[in-house]
């Protein structure tokens, strides 16, 4: 079996490089915040923070913080109605994680071009709701008094912090996954900026 | 009121509020937000710290220009703060400022006088002593620093709003300012400086002011960040004109509502 396959949407795609750009906002400037209070013991290198200061920081935050909301709730929206969510991203079943996780860490799992395995499927539910905790958290200690519930909801604002923290890590070690899995399959990146792909053989 | 231990990142003596009035003045006519957005940029992008008056600055002024009418849409005037019991105080509260403990200012209660300028009735300066007649508020609330740290801490003196009522303010103009001992300055929206928790803080637990905190008058605003809090003021002005602050003229957002 061989030819062209459309892979990924235009829709899809904007939203992924959208979503690339302001990811990488958010987090180096968050990690730029983070350094002027850490919660925990380290500071992130100077090198990884976006903003140069506190203040240059700050401003990457809630500049970037629009286009990745906007750009996060156009893609659900889309995913939601169009059906994509539902085609690509479900069913998931338990065993199925299981089997496509024992495939995956034996590096027997095939990549087919258009179908995303079970793992896959894990994981993009699971950074989509990172997402929103990651938003939601954030809007909680950006204003813990106009959204005193929200922010009673994560804990108060100290713990919220953590929150914050936590979802933000939980979302970085996906990007560190997302883009190795790239490298170790190199023909995935092509798509994602045409939208085609070939459907021929099947990469480990 | 920030960098506990750190100092200033840029010497302020360097920025002058003159020198980003323009600039602020002209990003918030055109949206600049082109060059900024491709993925490859983004290593380019990490000396924009607002600084530079470059293209990439000037978006960010206009995105916080911006950040400041989305704030000023979700506050709300009767809104209060949280507040806490005596118990949950925190004790030692952080000593924070753009200068170490040491220097902070030694001030004369004796001679000090609150200055009152702008789009007042009545102009005459205030003593402490005068002060201490008007109506007294205390709140036991949290200050939230820009750095993310925060601590709970006991205030008590004049609601704002008493005192601008007192002087005959003009309650449609939209910025009172405040000027510092320190050469620090910083400014509210009209809206937050009516809110009921606003207060021209003489106390400190139940103690006067210490020279750390304050002495002899911090504005205490438990619906602004910490740096929005004034310590040792010497003047207020009411104006339409928007008087920026120490930090918000290098960048921090002038409105950071919380």
């Amino acid at each position: 079996m061989s030819g062209k396959l459309a892979l990924h949407p235009m829709a899809v795609r904007i939203a992924h490089w959208l979503n690339a750009f302001a990811i990488g906002c958010m987090l180096t400037s968050g990690w730029g915040i983070y350094n002027a209070s850490p919660i925990f013991g380290f500071r992130f290198p100077a090198w990884m923070t976006l903003g140069g200061w506190l203040g240059g920081s700050i401003a990457w935050h809630f500049a970037a913080m629009w286009l990745l909301v906007a750009n996060g709730l156009f893609y659900l929206g889309y995913g939601a109605a169009s059906g994509h969510f539902r085609r690509r991203l479900l069913p998931l079943r338990a065993r199925d994680v299981v089997a496509d996780a024992a495939s995956a860490l034996r590096f027997r799992l095939p990549h087919h071009p258009g179908a995303y395995n079970a793992v896959q499927k894990l994981l993009y539910w699971g950074v989509m709701l990172l997402g929103s905790i990651v938003v939601l958290s954030g809007l909680a200690i950006w204003k813990p008094v106009q959204l005193e519930p929200l922010c009673d909801f994560f804990g108060g604002f100290d713990f919220a912090r953590k929150v914050h923290f936590t979802a933000m890590a939980g979302i970085a070690a996906f990007v560190v996954v997302h883009l190795a899995l790239v490298a170790i399959v190199p023909k995935t990146l092509l798509p994602m900026l045409v939208g085609r792909g070939h459907t021929e053989g099947n990469a480990q | 009121m920030s960098r506990p231990d750190e100092k200033p990142p840029r010497p302020p003596e360097k920025i002058r509020l003159a020198d980003h009035r323009t600039s602020l003045v002209k990003v918030e006519r055109r949206l600049l937000l082109r060059s900024a957005l491709s993925l490859g940029a983004l290593s380019m992008l990490a000396g924009c710290d607002l600084q530079d008056n470059d293209s990439v600055d000037k978006a960010l002024w206009a995105m916080s220009r911006w950040n400041d009418r989305v704030q000023a849409l979700l506050f709300r005037s009767d809104k209060l703060a949280p507040t806490y019991a005596a118990s949950q105080i925190t004790n030692p509260f952080p000593f924070n400022a753009f200068y170490d403990q040491a220097s902070a200012p030694d001030i004369d209660p004796a001679d000090w006088r609150l200055e009152v300028s702008g789009m007042v009735s009545d102009k005459r300066p205030w003593t402490l002593e005068r002060l201490r007649t008007l109506p007294q508020a205390a709140q036991i609330t949290r200050h939230i620093c820009i750095e993310g740290w925060s601590a709970i801490g006991q205030w008590s003196g004049v609601p704002l709003r008493l005192f601008l009522q007192a002087i005959g303010t003009d309650l449609s103009a939209k910025y009172v300012g405040f000027k510092c001992a320190d050469r620090y300055y910083s400014s509210l929206d009209m809206p937050t400086a009516l809110h009921p928790q606003t207060i021209l803080a003489l106390d400190f637990g139940k103690e006067p002011l210490p020279t750390e905190y304050g002495f002899p008058l911090k504005v205490r605003v438990p619906t602004k960040l910490g740096f929005k809090n004034p310590k040792h003021v010497a003047a207020i002005f009411v104006t339409n004109q928007n008087p920026g602050g120490y930090w918000e003229d290098q960048g921090y957002n002038w409105f950071s509502g919380i």
